[in-house]
């Protein structure tokens, strides 16, 4: 667990960050989310103190951040930035070992770590360890980002805008993978961004901020239900937010159960996984008013119909 | 074309070296610049040992340019450190304006005939492009990479060994090459102080008017700063490959 306690950073006279205080769970995934210059980042590099605060501090696991040197409380740490920063000089996989390196890890355990994570990140080994990064495409020198900010397994991981240099299609890939080793690893992951469908299709709770202040803080649905004020409103698009709502909520989530008679033979059939605004969007295509949802497996495990459907895009 | 480049050096490498060991062999090249029985070939001292001691002299002075330059260097570009970079700037830029043999003339009364002065004179000289490149290599080390070893836990010693100068790295060994070219010229002015060097043949054959002697150390000296020249730029390019930047 983060605690951020009325943490303020000035420049001079203008501040950066005004007096914010939030809470951010263990294995949760926390995005910050607002315009450029809102102090997302200067925020995010507050919690490692690659800035120092003006006032106010940061709890993690109950302990002070100031209560040891910086670079020691980095290593614990794992940071991604846009334009991944990757050492030039080194290969991916000493890049990857950058941490365990510094806390002085054994060399077969840091083999073994570097394996494991190129491979969880869809990069083989025995093909990229040795290449240097201006020989990866842009997603891959990402991923290697991911993996070096991971290998020493930090409980905490801060990104800043990791997937801002990316095209949309590989873009969302990231994130799908992002929410696997999330899932995997446990980590908590506090994440900046300014791409408000990024912040709902990623996170347990998103923060939103304008000029230095978080204006809300809270899980997406009351986000676009009962925004805070007309800022937040605006930024969560409120001609589209019925549509929003609906897409945060999965298929499998709003199945109702199996008729009995089995369904209908001809229903459209659709992942659990999908969200309700995929659904729907399937239905209208379809001309149907019902549809079958499978699991992974394609066994049936529940269905939906329009009527359920449009009863989730209301505030309840 | 890199075959063709290898075979040129090991060319020159061997002119070179087959000159200075066995001069004899280039007496017929030099006779008809002689006059009157003038012997063709420097016959006052060995050419190769005058050679060694020359590129040792250059090569001392060279390697404390660099340990002060480099330091220098990362002095300015530290946070802390950058209200010295006009006072460093204009110490180094002093160095290399202020004319070698002025050094030599102000030096000798205080260290002495020898090599010494010769020392301190080329140790001045080769500062400014040494600093110069060391300070523009580690400003430009890209953001990204700087905010990513801080954001890794690297502590500021660690970032300055393995991160940035690594990264400087090849623009400093161009301004190491700049300078040992500079001075390997320069190194010959140190014979009228009575250093070791090929600015003795040069000397000999001035005040003998025999400009076969002339032609002989001007060579010579010339050869050698092309082949270093090319050593130091080959070692460049090596680390070049691999401390690419995207
Ligand atoms: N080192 C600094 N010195 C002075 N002002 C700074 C510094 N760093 C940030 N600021 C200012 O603080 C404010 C917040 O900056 P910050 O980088 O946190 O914004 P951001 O929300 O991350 O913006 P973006 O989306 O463009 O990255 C900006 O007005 C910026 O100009
Ligand atoms: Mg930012």
């Amino acid at each position: 667990m983060i605690v951020i306690e009325s943490l303020t950073k000035r420049y001079g006279s203008a501040t950066a960050v005004d007096a914010v205080s939030m809470v951010i769970e263990r294995n949760s995934l926390t995005v910050i989310v607002g315009t450029s210059g809102s102090g997302k980042s200067t925020l995010l590099r507050m919690i490692n103190r690659l800035v120092e605060p003006t006032s106010g501090r940061v709890l993690i696991e109950g302990r002070d951040t100031e209560s040891e040197p910086g670079h020691t409380l980095r290593r614990r740490i794992g940071y991604v930035i846009q334009g991944h920063g990757l050492f030039p000089h080194r290969t991916v996989a000493e890049n990857v070992a950058t941490v365990p390196r510094l806390l002085k890890w054994e060399e077969a355990r840091i083999r073994a770590r570097t394996e494991q994570l190129l491979a969880a990140l869809q990069l083989d080994p025995a093909l990229y360890s040795e290449k240097y990064p201006h020989q990866l495409s842009g997603g891959q020198q990402q991923r290697v980002g991911v993996a070096r900010a991971l290998a020493a397994e930090p409980a905490v991981l801060l990104m800043d805008e990791p997937f801002g240099a990316l095209d949309p299609i590989i873009r969302e890939k990231a994130q799908d993978d992002l929410l696997d080793i999330q899932r995997k690893f446990g980590t908590t992951i506090v994440l900046v961004t300014h791409d408000i469908d990024e912040a709902f299709r990623l996170g347990d709770r998103v923060a939103v901020m304008s000029e230095g202040r978080l204006l809300q803080y809270d899980r997406p649905e009351v986000l676009v239900t009962r925004p805070a004020d007309s800022i937040v409103a605006r930024m969560t698009g409120s001609a589209e937010r019925a549509m929003r709502l609906l897409s945060l909520t999965t298929a499998g989530e709003a199945a109702l159960p199996l008729a009995s008679d089995g369904g209908k033979e001809d229903a459209p059939v659709v992942r659990a996984s999908a969200s309700l605004r995929e659904v729907l969007s399937e239905l209208l295509w379809r001309g149907s008013e019902i549809a079958t949802i499978v699991d992974e497996n394609g066994t049936p495990c529940g269905r939906l119909t329009v009527a359920a459907i449009l009863a989730r895009g209301r505030p309840s | 074309m890199r075959r063709a480049a290898t075979l040129l050096r090991l060319a020159g490498l061997g002119l070179l070296l087959a000159f200075l060991l066995a001069p004899q062999l280039f007496a017929p090249l030099f006779a008809p610049l002689t006059e009157g029985g003038a012997p063709p070939i420097y016959d006052q001292g060995n050419l190769g040992m005058l050679a060694l001691a020359h590129l040792a002299t250059v090569l001392a002075a060279c390697l404390g340019s660099t340990v002060l330059a480099v330091a220098l260097g990362i002095l300015v570009t530290r946070a802390g450190g950058q209200e010295f970079l006009p006072l460093s700037r204009a110490v180094v830029s002093f160095g290399q304006t202020f004319p070698p043999v002025a050094v030599l003339a102000l030096a000798v009364p205080l260290v002495g005939f020898g090599e010494k002065p010769t020392l301190i004179a080329l140790f001045l000289y080769g500062l400014l492009p040494i600093f110069e490149n060391t300070v523009v290599g580690l400003r430009t080390c890209p953001a990204a990479v700087l905010e990513a070893a801080s954001g890794m836990g690297m502590s500021a010693r660690q970032r300055l060994l393995t991160v940035e100068l690594p990264l400087a790295m090849p623009l400093i060994l161009e301004g190491i090459r700049i300078s040992l070219v500079i001075n390997i010229g320069t190194a010959t002015l140190g014979s009228t102080v009575a250093a070791k060097g090929l600015g003795e043949v040069i000397i000999a054959g001035l005040l003998s008017n025999n400009t076969a002697f002339v032609l002989q150390g001007g060579l010579a000296t010339g050869l050698m700063a092309v082949l270093l020249y090319d050593a130091v730029a080959a070692l460049e390019r090596r680390l070049c490959r691999t401390a690419r930047i995207d």
